[in-house]
């Protein structure tokens, strides 16, 4: 503690300067209660919030945190994943290597470990949000609409997860997407092995071939390869993560048009 | 011991596991009024107490323990890729017995003619700075400091570099498409594995639509919303969660059935011996040749489907879906019926696959249309 309390310490004198004002509007030391509304409403991210709350919502045996959550993990994910990006390289010649590499060659390299298991308890913390919802109603009126929009995040966040599974290309990976990609080769009417292929043709051709059908589209091929690992790669880190941020901006932005969290009227 | 892991391989069969949790279901999320006494005369409400809880989990650690002493039971529970279902199994039990404990306090205040906590605290207003941002902040510190401890802990699985010629012997989907895989058991790919996950997506977004009840909005509750949490219920835990510890823990190569203690045996052998219905129909029952003509071959199957997506949605309307149906009127409860009966078709194959050996119910493989 400072000896003469009328002498002002450096750090208070920081405080005054015109850069710390500038950056910090409202100042670090919040004493009133109006500064308490002001670093809400001043901040970009904390405007996420509203400035008050039911004391109800502020509970953590209320919301269980996994909305919350499931978003810190979607940052996390994004940071981790942007720094294996450097180190990766999305060909079948490199990318096993590379991921090997990864835990072999780079310091502090548990880049990718923190990103597949933050994966995992992403997926994990998404159902348990929903199970959160659903169990205090939160879904009914006048919220329904952002309900459906947290049923895409949801199919949205599987299949981040599972286009990610493909890309170390080891035998785990091609295998798994094999299994999963046979699927889409079933689709009724569009797959190859699904009823109704053979409904679309023109006189004699069937339109849904092997290299034509549901299956072909996802993978860009007959089997998991080449251009499979390229489709993936650019889902997994361009496309998917686009439409997840559009989903969750409408969400987040609903909670606050649809009235703020759910709570007993 | 070797008694005791004898017979839980042998009750973990899916055959029998599958009654005994369905069994549990009914007692412990009554729909009928019959299981209901069962449900009060067995107290089951106490599992909600926070003695209840205790006894689930201990008894859950205590099995997980036993379990962790077979090496066998270890080689599939501690693969890299499976811990985080063994911890969604954990965190699911806790969370379902968080929500209902808190549900079983509402509950018991509404019944003497009070409010549900939440209300007495939603009228109060707290500042969200320091209040909530600091409660975010510190649940954030804690994941992130158990990714790490985690990530440092257990190295990300990496297998052989990929080998298109050489495909392991079980070949799994990710674990949380494994409920879909383990339907694959039962239903062709094209069910399975894409109109039943649009189904169940369609189902999800129908929850706001479907539930008419204004009961129950921000706060936990069971006894006001009774329903809707028995048929979430169903799905949640019977359907989803079950399905995919079964697809992840108890399927081995060739997808056969193993026990938690089994060893994984590639040469295990099971018979197939399954028949169509058509078969049933025309070999066995009228013991005569299947006739030639695909419609015909396939009419009871036919028939039996549409008395099941046609009729019986009217017939439930008019008894047990009785006020049910007034509820919701006749577009949600239609749209409501056919989803449900929908996701009923899961567990009547598979107890037809049990019972009777059946395959398919309508079988046309010509253009690969088996129901």
């Amino acid at each position: 503690m400072n000896a003469n309390p009328n002498k002002p310490s450096m750090w208070e004198k920081f405080q005054s300067t015109q850069f710390y004002r500038s950056v910090f509007r409202t100042g670090i030391r919040v004493v009133s209660h109006r500064q308490r509304m002001m670093i809400m409403l001043n901040s970009v991210f904390l405007h996420l919030h509203p400035v008050r709350l039911p004391k109800h919502a502020v509970k953590v045996r209320y919301t269980w945190c996994m909305g919350g959550l499931s978003f810190f993990l979607f940052l996390v994910l994004t940071v981790t994943g942007i720094l294996l990006m450097f180190y990766y390289r999305p060909t079948i010649e490199y990318a096993y290597g590379d991921v090997t590499d990864l835990s072999q060659q780079v310091p502090l390299g548990i880049m990718r470990e923190i990103h597949r298991w933050g994966a995992h308890l992403m997926v994990i913390t998404v159902w348990l949000h929903m199970f959160r919802v659903f169990m205090t109603g939160s879904y009914k009126p006048p919220r329904e609409f952002n309900w459906v929009i947290g049923v895409v995040l949801l199919v949205l966040t599987m299949l981040l997860s599972f286009t990610g599974y493909l890309l170390p290309w080891d035998q785990l990976a091609i295998w798994a997407i094999t299994v999963g990609s046979n699927m889409a080769g079933a689709t009724p009417l569009l797959g190859m092995n699904g009823p109704g292929s053979n409904l679309l043709s023109i006189g004699d051709v069937n339109l849904v071939t092997p290299v034509s059908d549901a299956r072909f589209a996802l993978l860009g091929g007959r089997f998991v390869g080449e251009a499979a690992l390229l489709r993936f790669y650019v889902l997994h880190c361009i496309g998917l993560p686009f439409i997840i941020m559009i989903f969750m901006i409408v969400h987040f932005w609903r909670i606050r048009k649809d009235g703020g969290i759910s709570g007993p009227t | 011991m070797e008694t005791i892991k004898h017979f839980i391989n042998t009750i973990a069969a899916p055959k029998i596991l599958f009654n005994i949790v369905v069994l549990s279901y009914l007692i412990i999320f009554p729909p009928f009024k019959f299981f209901q006494k069962i449900h009060d005369a067995l107290g089951v409400r106490r599992l909600w107490t926070k003695k209840g809880g205790m006894a689930i989990f201990s008894l859950m650690f205590l099995a997980f323990a036993f379990g962790l002493t077979d090496g066998n039971f270890r080689l599939i529970v501690l693969k890299p890729d499976n811990v985080p279902i063994v911890a969604l199994l954990f965190l699911v039990v806790f969370f379902v017995w968080l929500a209902l404990h808190q549900a079983q306090d509402n509950d018991d205040a509404i019944a003497k003619g009070g409010k549900p906590k939440e209300w007495a605290e939603s009228r109060e207003k707290v500042l969200v700075f320091p209040d909530l941002v600091y409660i975010e902040f510190i649940a954030l510190m804690i994941v992130a400091a158990l990714l790490v401890v985690w990530a440092i802990g257990l190295p990300a699985p990496l297998e052989q570099a990929a080998n298109p010629t050489v495909s392991p012997n079980p070949s799994k989907a990710p674990w949380y498409f494994l409920g879909l895989q383990e339907m694959l058991v039962y239903f062709d790919p094209w069910i399975a594995g894409v109109v039943f996950p649009t189904v169940i997506l369609l189902g999800l977004m129908c929850i706001p639509y479907m539930d008419k009840n204004r009961k129950g909005l921000g706060y936990y509750t069971y006894q006001d919303r009774k329903t809707a949490i028995n048929i979430f219920m169903f799905f949640w835990l019977v359907l989803w969660m079950f399905l995919i510890s079964i697809g992840t823990f108890l399927r081995g190569p060739n997808w056969n059935f193993f026990g938690p203690f089994e060893y994984w045996d590639h040469n295990k052998l099971e018979a197939l011996n399954n028949i169509n219905l058509s078969e049933l129909v025309y070999m066995i029952w009228l013991n005569q040749g299947l006739p030639s003509n695909i419609l015909w071959r396939e009419a009871p199957g036919f028939l039996i489907l549409i008395v099941y997506f046609g009729l019986l949605p009217a017939i439930l309307a008019k008894t047990i879906f009785k006020d049910l149906y007034a509820r919701m009127g006749v577009v949600r409860y239609s749209i409501f019926a056919v989803l449900f009966l929908m996701a009923l078709t899961l567990p009547i194959k598979m107890y037809l696959r049990w019972l009777f050996n059946i395959k398919y119910i309508v079988a046309i493989p010509e253009f690969f249309f088996n129901i």
